[in-house]
């Protein structure tokens, strides 16, 4: 798989002149090209400095951070950075420049200069990739939270990038704004081949992820396929996480001594594990 | 008695134009004192316009609220009485916060409620433990202290009014699961301590499984259910069918019993799904 | 509610009006409102008022509209009205004690009411057939110029956008702090002047606070889309000028014209009354 972010032993601190506390410390983590990744960890984790250094809004204190071959100190290669790798807050309300829907998915590439037939070709393409296409005329105000959020990634997405980075999209969604816009997510990874790094404090969407970084104290805690990482369940805990039901309860019952395997985060899988138990 | 009754109480939005919207219809419940009943319903079910009710800060369209027995709209002038009976913490109340210090913000509800300043100091330095701060953060101001600070300090200046009834509109939405679990062990042992009644909003199963006793189910602006927990999550089928979300513990033995094996339809919790499966795997070894 | 105010809000629509060129929109707006005030008589106020009925009956826009942004303005209209009537001099018509009400009186108070309404009605025409966006793009084109002498045009621009996009968002957050604070007990109705201002502090400092915070995320949110000023930027929207264009500031030109004419021969036409 091809390297696309690559973060090289980074450190980082909000406090310029002392330089403590580090908030990301000897941080190396490296995303390929085409991966699904979802960031957990709790508050002031580094989680989401972490996603910041990705497209050059932090620079790291040290260490170096390249995404597609570029170095996000390069001040000449900004744009092309942010072009790569976009990114997609948690309040969609402060993320929505335009008065309607279709001006403001309009905007990056009117910012890069693209010419007008082409960004009408990209809005029309970015809206139907996320669903929102007849809405391309109404008012964002209009909208709910999950719409909002998906004309936000749409935004995006009419930059043609590389990867999206998403910065916890759905804590302030309800469930069903919630499932939207992981399917649309999951769709753009798999048919557009687009990178995804989800940050997120819900283990049900990390499930759905190919792979989980956990993050504590500014380091790579855990770095694994959902299931390896959801079976510790007691390390989890400790860094104040959670995991799947499902998990918790295949780990108390082999406390408990009953024969069971601990790495199950899917419900299907949870029953037939039940059901082998019971009918044995 | 019960502490919160309606009669068929209707609520339209902007009537009489374009926009107008039936968010409550015929809208008949009963609640008893000292209670810790959930509220599930989707976006839009209702269940904003419901708890706004509660405390006069919407009037009725049709029908009628009591609280304790009173009728809230008997008289208009005494309205505001009722405010400081039924608690309302907003959605995300941190954005609330105006006070110099976190002392003076807590103590805009009691100031408001005319007590007198050693009452309205015990009240605060009362709600700022049972947010589990400790009283040096009352000198602060509160726009330095962190996301999950704040949010309780918004909740205890609900606190600090002794409310009988705290009705808390999805209190843990976007917190991290520490913060969220902190927030919901001290709503509860504040409940158990005070003996009120606490409304609890929340989109998430899990927590209402898990801090709950009772749970509503409000859908298209009525009570769809009203019910013990264990009697609710036993309901996985209408639940799921309304568009609503059980708790995945739930989902999994719903799944079993599918499968036909005779597993309990009352298991909400993981604690309660292991002894379940324990129980059952002891049992069919015992025969 | 504080929810129900319209100023500024656009009918999406597919309408000859709609899909003109929001410059020429601009134009003829301030060149309606020019000859509502160039018409020196009752028969070239009917042409304006017509001219601007039926460019409401083009735009599909529900006529109810007309009435809703009309409504604040009303106070003010009837204020006007009433001091034209009562104050002009001229010919009595009527008379109680000092009130009198002069044939002039009556005129200039019909005018002036009617001037107020038209000019609302028009601008409004202008919003409602306009996305905002269109509207500030126009004003930015047409300023364009003013570029020359170091005018930050397109900031400006992007300011009014910006403004235009928060206005629901904090409206609604208004709504929603002033809730909060009154389940606390807050009491916003009684009391002096003093103690209303006093009162309000609870609701305007949470919400500069949170404008702040909104306007901080925005301003991260833009530059992760590569926003970096007017430089370079292109537009998806093209402006070009139609066939329709043409005819609408031909078909204004005429009015004008019309209205003119009417200044100058209305001695041929009969009296209106």
């Amino acid at each position: 798989m091809k390297k696309l972010i690559e973060t090289n032993h980074i450190s980082f601190s909000y406090e310029e002149e002392t330089g403590l506390p580090l908030v990301l410390e000897d941080l190396s983590i490296t995303i390929g090209q085409g991966e699904f990744v979802a960031v957990l960890g709790h508050n002031g984790s580094g989680k989401s400095t972490f996603a910041k250094h990705c497209n050059a809004v932090l620079l790291p204190r040290t260490g170096t951070v390249t995404v597609d071959g570029m170095d996000t100190k390069d001040e000449d290669k900004l744009f092309e950075i942010r072009q790569c790798a976009g990114m997609v807050f948690q309040n969609p309300d402060n993320q929505i420049v335009a008065t309607v829907v279709e001006e403001d998915v309009a905007f990056a590439p009117e910012n890069m200069g693209v010419e007008p037939a082409e960004i009408r070709r990209r809005v029309d393409e970015a809206l139907k990739a996320v669903g929102m296409y007849e809405y391309r005329e109404s008012a964002p105000h209009q909208l709910s939270g999950g719409q909002k959020q998906r004309v936000a990634i749409a935004g995006i997405i009419a930059m043609r990038p590389r990867c999206i980075l998403l910065d916890e999209p759905t804590a302030m969604l309800d469930p069903r704004g919630r499932a939207e816009v992981m399917r649309v997510l999951r769709q753009l990874n798999r048919e557009n081949n687009i990178t995804v790094v989800l940050i997120t404090h819900y283990m049900e969407e990390a499930a759905q992820c190919d792979r989980v970084i956990v993050m504590d104290d500014g380091r790579v805690l855990m770095d694994d396929i959902p299931r390896r990482v959801f079976s510790r369940v007691a390390e989890l805990r400790q860094v104040g996480l959670d995991v799947p039901q499902t998990t918790e309860l295949m780990t108390m019952l082999k406390e408990a001594g009953l024969p069971v395997r601990t790495d199950i985060i899917d419900e299907q899988e949870c029953v037939e594990a039940l059901r082998a138990l019971l009918t044995r | 008695m019960s502490i919160i009754k309606t009669e068929n109480l209707t609520h339209t939005y902007s009537q009489g134009t374009p926009y107008e919207r039936v968010a409550l219809r015929d809208f008949n419940i009963e609640i008893e004192e000292g209670e810790f009943v959930g509220i599930i319903g989707h976006t839009g079910s209702g269940k904003s316009t419901f708890i706004q009710h509660l405390n006069g800060l919407l009037a009725p369209t049709e029908g009628k609220v009591y609280i304790g027995g009173e009728d809230l709209w008997a008289d208009k002038n005494d309205l505001r009485r009722f405010r400081f009976q039924v608690g309302l913490v907003f959605q995300y109340p941190e954005y609330q916060l105006f006070g110099e210090t976190v002392a003076a913000d807590i103590a805009f509800g009691p100031t408001n409620m005319g007590l007198a300043p050693e009452e309205i100091e015990r009240r605060v330095r009362e709600a700022i433990r049972f947010v589990g701060l400790g009283p040096e953060i009352l000198e602060k101001s509160p726009f330095e202290l962190s996301g999950g600070q704040k949010r309780r300090v918004a909740i205890a200046g609900v606190m600090a009014m002794s409310p009988r009834v705290l009705v808390l509109d999805e209190p843990t939405a976007g917190l991290d699961p520490r913060g969220r679990d902190t927030i919901l062990g001290e709503i509860r042992e504040y409940h158990e301590e005070q003996k009120n009644t606490v409304l609890l909003v929340s989109h998430s199963m899990e927590d209402i499984a898990q801090h709950a006793k009772k749970a509503l189910v409000i859908a298209d602006g009525r009570p769809a259910m009203y019910d013990t927990v264990e009697r609710i999550f036993a309901r996985t089928d209408e639940l799921t069918a309304m568009g609503l979300a059980v708790p995945q513990i739930s989902r999994v033995f719903a799944g079993l019993r599918a499968a036909c094996c005779p597993v309990p339809d009352n298991i909400y919790t993981v604690e309660g799904a292991a002894a379940a499966i324990l129980n059952a795997v002891k049992g069919g070894a015992d025969q | 509610m504080i929810r129900d105010i319209t100023i500024g809000q656009y009918f999406p629509g597919q309408s000859a009006i709609h899909r003109m060129d929001p410059r020429v929109k601009i134009l003829l707006s301030v060149l309606y409102i020019v000859m509502l005030f160039v018409a020196g008589n009752l028969w070239g106020l009917l042409l304006g008022v017509l001219f601007g009925f039926a460019a409401y009956l083009l735009s599909g826009i529900p006529l109810s509209m007309i009435g809703k942004s009309m409504r604040p303005v009303v106070p003010i209209v009837i204020f006007t009205a009433v001091l034209n009537l009562f104050l002009t001099s001229g010919d009595v018509l009527w008379q109680w004690h000092f009130l009198k009400i002069t044939k002039e009186g009556i005129e200039t108070a019909v005018f002036m009411s009617v001037r107020i309404l038209c000019l609302i009605a028009g601008t409004s025409l202008l919003t409602y057939t306009t996305s905002p966006i269109a509207l500030t793009d126009g004003i930015e084109r047409l300023l364009s110029p003013l570029k020359k002498v170091k005018l930050p045009v397109h900031e400006l621009a992007m300011m009014m956008t910006i403004a235009l996009r928060f206005i629901p968002t904090l409206i609604e957050e208004t709504d929603k702090i002033m809730s909060a604070q009154k389940a606390r007990g807050a009491d916003l109705e009684s009391g002096g002047v003093l103690q209303r201002a006093k009162a309000l502090l609870p609701i305007l400092i949470p919400l500069f606070v949170s404008a702040f915070r909104r306007a901080d995320e925005l301003a991260l949110a833009m530059e992760c889309r590569c926003y970096h000023g007017g430089e370079g930027r292109t537009r998806m929207k093209q402006m070009k000028l139609h066939g329709r264009d043409l005819v609408s500031g031909l078909v204004t030109a005429a009015v004008f014209a019309g209205v003119l004419l009417l200044n100058r021969y209305v001695h041929l036409l009969p009296t209106i009354w």
